[in-house]
Parts: C-alpha cells; structure tokens; sequence
C-alpha cells in the first residue's frame, strides 16, 4: 500500500539498513563531485583534520536519499522535498563503513496553499556499524493526503 | 584558496555553470535518487516539478563540484605568484538549504558564492570559520538554490 501522510505521525518512524559503503564507490563520487585530497588520496587524508580517508559529505547525503528510497519513499506518495533545514557532519563516513539510518517524524501538518498534501519534517541520522551517529538531516517532504472520502472513513 | 585572513563578509564569487541533460539527470537519479520524476520524462510532467527533474541532492552535489573546480583554479593561479596555498578543512555542515524551483532536463544553472560571516575557530586556533551562501540561477535567470555553508578555512598566522 501507498504510504501517504496519514502515515507519518510524529514519533519514531523506523530505522533502516545496513548499506555498506565501499572504498571504490567512495572515490568514484569524490572524483565526479568532490575531488579534494581528504576524499581521493590516502595520503593526503592522513594529513587532513578528518584523519583519514572519508566520503564527501554529499556522497553520504546522497546514499542517505538513497535509503529513504528505498525504506519508504519509494513507496509513498512522495511529491518531492522543497529543501532541507540542517545538515551536520558529525564524523567521517569510511570505506567499509555499514550504515544505518534512524528516521523520526519531527512535524506533520496539512499544507495551507495545497491542502490535498501534507509536510513532514524528518530527523534522519545515520550511523555506522560501532552506532556513532556521521550525519544528521532534517528535512521536510510533501506528501499527499489520502482521497478526503477514504480520510473521512478512517477519521 | 584563500586563507581567513583574505577573506571578508560580502565577497561574492562566480563559480561556474552546468547543464543537467535528461541522461546526467537520470545517471545520478538511478543511483542515489530514484523516484519517478527524476527518472521519467512522462513522470515528471505530471508531477508537481512539470518535467524531467534533477534530484536536488544532484544539483548540491554539482555545486559542490564547481566550488572545487573553482577553488582548484585559484590555488594553480597562486602557486603560479608563488604564493603559499591554502588548504580548506572539512565542512561541519550546512542550513536552510532550499531547492527553489526544478531544475529541470537541459537547464544551465550558474552557481555563486557569497561570504555571509566570518569568526575564528575557539576550538581550533589555526582555523577559522567562514559561512557563505552559495546559490544556483538558471538560463532564465531564475534563483533555484540556495543554502547557507560553513567551512574550516585556514589561518595564515595562526595565533596573530
């Protein structure tokens, strides 16, 4: 079934994962988006404040959208996300790194200029294996509402 | 690449343009952002975006790839004076990110940036910490992104 904003009540919405992150995937993004020395050469990594060679942090955004795909948005009446209020880098996203994302609801209210859909405001976090949490996000997306007859029904 | 010192509040910076073709569009939605509009032509003329629609997480990654390319430029130019370079640090993150309109398959989008504030770093004394505001405009001159970034930047007399 659709997941639509009837289906997003504030509170803890699910967690999500593993995705693990390969060294190869974290130079090939690094390469076409983010080609500082920190994210290509491990040398130079060593020598940087992140110690080490780490994903560009809009790889991990990146893979983050990628598992709301694939854990709900995929399967909802997503209509798309008009921004994203905060993001903080918190550690560095490693080669080999498995992550889980945690996803509260944060806000949930019906759209005054389009009252057919709904915003949700999300609070993901996601963490690797040892549970250090590397990047949290909150963001709002739009949702449809349910048919009114079908809310009616269920209200 | 600047250091903090060069570096004051309403510094504005050109950093180059891109244009999203439908298979740029798609290559990066297949991998990171499949939802139907990013995906489909037919699908995104009938969603809110009115056509085939870049992710937005593509639109900051190609931001992010511009400001590099630029950032890489000036470093060759000041190696070039035989002045010393600055390496940038890591970003602790960024707010009120907005994905204003779509960008939509075959939009040319011209990213800027401009310095919002400047401070020095408590924890970290040979770092600074610069906010600028980065921003992409289309072909039509229409404002399609925008968000607020905070870097490392850093200092060229650590402690002066």
């Amino acid at each position: 079934m659709t997941l639509t904003f009837e289906d997003f009540p504030p509170g803890h919405f699910g967690t999500f994962g593993p995705r693990h992150v390969t060294r190869e995937e974290i130079l090939a993004f690094a390469a076409e988006f983010d080609p500082q020395p920190m994210h290509l050469d491990e040398a130079a990594a060593s020598r940087s404040m992140l110690k080490g060679l780490s994903a560009s942090g809009w790889h991990l955004c990146s893979i983050m959208m990628r598992m709301m795909v694939d854990g709900f948005a995929g399967r909802s009446a997503s209509l798309g996300s008009p921004g994203v209020n905060e993001v903080r880098w918190l550690a560095p996203l490693r080669p080999g790194d498995d992550l889980m994302l945690d996803i509260d609801v944060v806000e949930a209210r019906v759209s005054r200029s389009r009252p057919e859909t709904g915003i949700v405001t999300l609070r993901s976090v996601a963490r690797n294996a040892a549970g250090q949490a590397l990047c949290e996000m909150v963001s709002p997306m739009i949702m449809a509402r349910r048919a009114a007859g079908a809310a009616e029904r269920a209200g | 690449m600047y250091f903090f010192e060069d570096i004051a509040v309403g510094q504005r910076r050109e950093v180059g343009s891109f244009t999203f073709t439908a298979d740029l569009i798609k290559t990066f939605a297949r991998q990171f952002d499949p939802q139907r509009f990013h995906l489909d032509e037919e699908e995104g003329r009938k969603s809110l975006f009115g056509g085939l629609a870049a992710s937005g997480w593509h639109v900051g990654s190609v931001c992010m790839k511009l400001m590099v390319a630029d950032g890489q430029r000036r470093a060759r130019e000041a190696a070039a004076l035989g002045k010393t370079i600055a390496v940038w640090g890591p970003s602790p993150g960024f707010r009120e990110l907005r994905w204003i309109k779509p960008v939509l398959a075959g939009d040319t989008i011209s990213f800027a940036s401009e310095v919002e504030t400047v401070r020095s770093s408590e924890k970290r004394p040979e770092w600074g910490i610069v906010q600028a505001r980065n921003t992409g405009t289309n072909q039509r001159g229409d404002l399609v992104f925008s968000f607020l970034a905070t870097a490392f930047v850093p200092r060229r007399n650590p402690g002066a």
